[in-house]
């Protein structure tokens, strides 16, 4: 099936380059350069007329953006420098750095500090404020990085007839010419990989005992994965991770997240009734949902991330 | 004001960050330089809001063996508040550089002025 299909996109490619390779360009590049007769009416057009009759042919001398002139420059030049002077003087009138008064030592921040342990069973409060206290934010946020992979996808992906050929081209171009032999790179990959990966997992399954947590942990994840695409072939990590897995395990993982969350929220935010146990703060297994919760987050944003890196480079997943 | 140039250096640091990447999203007409500018916005303000949350001679925020007064700790909301904000910058900069191949593979160039004029030429 793999084989077939990459055959397919190889004859697709070969049908490409047939057909004059970069035909479409030379053709859009036409119709750019044929004149367009002015439209009459308009009177926002009457005020470009004069810079277009200036440049008749574009491929000579391009029209002076006014982006080039002195006095856009000048003025964006004052303006960064005012916003700058203007902000540095603010900072100049807040509390030095490290200073006890800082302006967000609030009651809010005591409350974390004195409630975190009993409450969520975390050691870690940062963790403990933002997937208990501000779980849902926390939900909003892992939502945004899934809208956010969505929205590349289906940019890069939504094409035309004719450009779909050449993307499904370009495509095969990139598997047929990536290195296949790197011997440093698959040296190196094959020792730091698994450590990696590891470590990632580390991250996460401690977050909220020690620094680190979802985020983070997901994040040296992903770089693993990237590693792993990096210095082997296509096929190779197509072995185990696919558009399919991406699919499944960011759903599902947000699903899950959603669920938890909702429960914890229908039966009490403040741990009123929630059956939940938070076992003893400090140990591996303690903090209700933290752990969970960390482990989904995670998945998420090594998805994400891996998912972003595949799609800028192959323009596919 | 120049004096107090190192208390606050931290502060002034991430003013000067955001106002490089302001200026360069005003300045630049290419496209890739517009969202490096945009990032480095987003990391002036994560320095100046994680910056705020630090207070000299206090613990990192998890808990130590027996420790539970609040004023052993740094505030762990700013924290909290920064890792939201670069989740979503990693976002919109994804966002951003789609568009932005999406525009080259369109009309073969990064600078925003003749994209403009590409399409001013094209009639829509």
């Amino acid at each position: 099936m793999m084989k077939k299909q990459k055959n397919d996109r190889f004859a697709s490619f070969l049908d490409w380059l047939e057909n004059g390779g970069n035909a479409l360009d030379e053709e859009m590049q036409d119709a750019l350069r044929e004149e367009e007769p002015e439209a009459p009416g308009k009177q926002k057009r009457e005020k470009k007329k004069k810079s277009s009759d200036k440049t008749a042919d574009i491929a000579k001398k391009p029209r002076k953006a006014y982006a080039d002139s002195w006095w856009y420059r000048l003025l964006a030049f004052a303006v960064a420098a005012a916003l700058i002077w203007l902000l540095m003087e603010a900072v100049d009138r807040m509390p030095r750095f490290g200073a006890a008064d800082t302006l967000m030592d609030s009651e809010l921040t005591e409350f974390y500090v004195e409630h975190t342990k009993e409450e969520t069973g975390a050691m870690n409060i940062v963790t403990g404020i933002i997937l208990n206290y501000r779980g849902f934010d926390t939900l909003g946020e892992t939502h945004v990085l899934f809208i956010a992979v969505c929205t590349v996808l289906l940019m890069l992906s939504i094409y035309g007839e004719q450009d779909e050929k050449k993307r499904l081209a370009q495509g095969a171009l990139e598997r047929y010419f990536e290195p296949h032999h790197d011997v440093i790179l698959q040296s190196a990959a094959r020792l730091l990989t698994p450590l990696i990966l590891i470590f990632g997992l580390y991250i996460i399954a401690n977050g909220h005992l020690s620094p680190g947590g979802g985020f983070s942990g997901g994040a040296v994840l992903g770089a693993g994965l990237i590693l792993y695409q990096n210095a082997f072939e296509y096929r190779k990590i197509e072995k185990f991770f696919t558009y399919k897995t991406f699919k499944w395990v960011s759903v599902c993982s947000l699903l899950f997240y959603s669920l938890a969350k909702g429960y914890h929220f229908f039966t009490g935010a403040n741990h009123l009734d929630s059956h939940i146990s938070i076992g003893t703060p400090g140990n591996i297994l303690s903090g209700g949902l933290l752990l969970p919760l960390n482990f989904v987050v995670g998945c998420v944003v090594a998805c994400t991330m891996y998912a972003l890196f595949t799609m800028f480079r192959k323009g596919e997943f | 004001m120049l004096g107090r140039v190192f208390t606050h250096l931290d502060g002034l640091t991430a003013v000067a960050l955001f106002g490089i990447g302001f200026a360069l999203l005003l300045l630049d007409k290419n496209l890739m330089k517009k969202i490096i500018g945009f990032s480095m916005m987003d990391s002036g303000i994560y320095l100046f809001l994680a910056s705020y949350g630090y207070i000299e001679g206090r613990l990192a925020p998890i808990y130590a063996e027996g420790i539970s007064d609040p004023a052993a700790y740094v505030n762990p909301l700013p924290a909290g508040l920064v890792l939201t904000g670069i989740v979503v910058g990693v976002s919109v900069t994804a966002v951003m550089l789609g568009l932005t191949v999406r525009l080259y593979e369109r009309y073969h160039s990064l600078d925003i002025d003749e994209i403009a004029e590409k399409i001013r030429r094209e009639g829509k």
